[in-house]
């Protein structure tokens, strides 16, 4: 059985297509088969973050429509083993995603053995992001520590508890909360809202706290998903978060100023 | 309220600021989003009732459902004209 997890936002550019790069990576790496699939139809961008680009030839839609079978438009990552990825169309409308159709490339995915399904969403709260959600067992949503952003979880929230096949089954969208672009020294100072303060608000499990990190964008320049950067925050907190999201039990990190002072000590929590 | 106090509320921070408004917002929303769809509905109607005995305006009649454990109920509030 396939586990279908969508990362979702609401709010736009806060990380979403950075953290599905990261996370399906991560889970490809510890040897699960996985895809993720970019569903901002028009505004590609997961190609160009896993440096895949210019091996695109079929996309999404292109299968939903029958132009070309899963085998021919899924893309094999050249970092990670059992990773593929489908890439959105460029031009397409974007209304070309129909429920059906994507129902149909799931389960055909499923059906291939692959064990995660990951969702980049668009922005929004609009077709793309609802086709992307729809079919979840799990959502990601990916906030950072600001106003306009936390709210917008909650919004996704709500409609995930509403309007996902699962609830309109009478069940759960298993969700978590991803922060991202923390920055413990603003918090610490009082000038951000802090990851008890989000968690607080959300009342959501805590999936990792990622840092705002230069690496992050030296990693998209070269088309590397953060992840494989193993020295770098940004990537061992998404390497956590991968391991939370298979099931271990790991300890928070990166979320204050000093990495083993009293600091931290005292503001650690199991969350 | 001492000086003091008014002095450390002045210089609250602005995250502290951003929870507060946060959890005010959040909270009014998720109380709108589990309205019923019927809820303007029957706002509309029962103001017209209304107006057959009272004249009242739109918004001296406010419908508002809560929901306490596994029983909702259904709060009407209507303000009446001053009589004179
Ligand atoms: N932890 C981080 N530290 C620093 N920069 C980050 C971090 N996470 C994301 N960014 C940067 O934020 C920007 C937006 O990221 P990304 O494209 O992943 O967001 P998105 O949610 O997918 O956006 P969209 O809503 O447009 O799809 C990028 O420039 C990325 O490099
Ligand atoms: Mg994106």
């Amino acid at each position: 059985m396939a586990k279908i997890i969508v990362v979702t936002s609401g709010k736009g550019g806060v990380g979403k297509t950075t953290t599905s790069a990261a996370i399906s990576s991560g889970i490809a790496m510890r040897g699960h088969k996985t895809v993720v699939i970019d569903f901002d139809i028009g505004l590609r961008n997961l190609d160009i973050i896993m440096n895949c680009e210019r091996r695109v030839v079929y996309d999404f839609v292109n299968v939903i429509n029958g132009e070309a079978n899963l085998r021919q438009a899924l893309i094999k990552d050249k970092r990670a083993e059992n990773l593929y990825i489908l890439p959105a169309s460029q031009t397409r409308d974007k209304d070309a995603l129909t429920v059906e159709g994507v129902e149909r490339i799931l389960n055909e995915l499923a059906a291939d053995g692959f064990e995660y399904i990951i969702c980049d969403s668009p922005a929004g709260i609009e077709h793309g992001a609802f086709m992307a959600m729809y079919f979840a067992d799990m959502a990601i949503v990916v906030a950072n520590p600001e106003v306009s952003s936390v709210r917008d979880s909650d919004r996704i929230l709500g409609i995930l508890q509403s309007k996902s096949r699962r609830a309109e089954n009478g069940e759960r969208v298993e969700e978590c909360l991803l922060l991202t672009r923390y920055n413990p020294e603003r918090v610490a100072k009082g000038e951000m809202l802090g990851v008890q303060d989000v968690e607080e608000i959300l009342a959501t499990k805590l999936l990792g706290v990622i840092p705002e990190s230069e690496t992050v964008l030296k990693a998209s320049n070269q088309g590397i998903p953060v992840i494989h950067d193993i020295e770098s925050p940004a990537g061992q907190a998404y390497s956590d978060a991968v391991s939370r999201l298979l099931g271990e039990e790991v300890e928070h990190r990166f979320m204050s100023v000093e990495q083993k002072g009293l600091f931290k000590r005292l503001f650690r929590r199991s969350a | 309220m001492s000086i003091f106090d008014y002095f450390r509320s002045a210089k609250k921070d602005t995250a502290s600021i951003a929870k507060e408004r946060l959890q005010i917002i959040v909270a009014h929303e998720r109380n709108q989003r589990n309205k019923p769809d019927y809820l303007p509905k029957l706002q509309q109607e029962l103001l017209e009732v209304i107006r057959k005995y009272v004249d009242v305006d739109q918004d001296q009649v406010e419908v508002q459902l809560d929901n306490n454990g596994n029983c909702s109920v259904l709060e009407l509030n209507i303000t009446l004209p001053d009589r004179v």
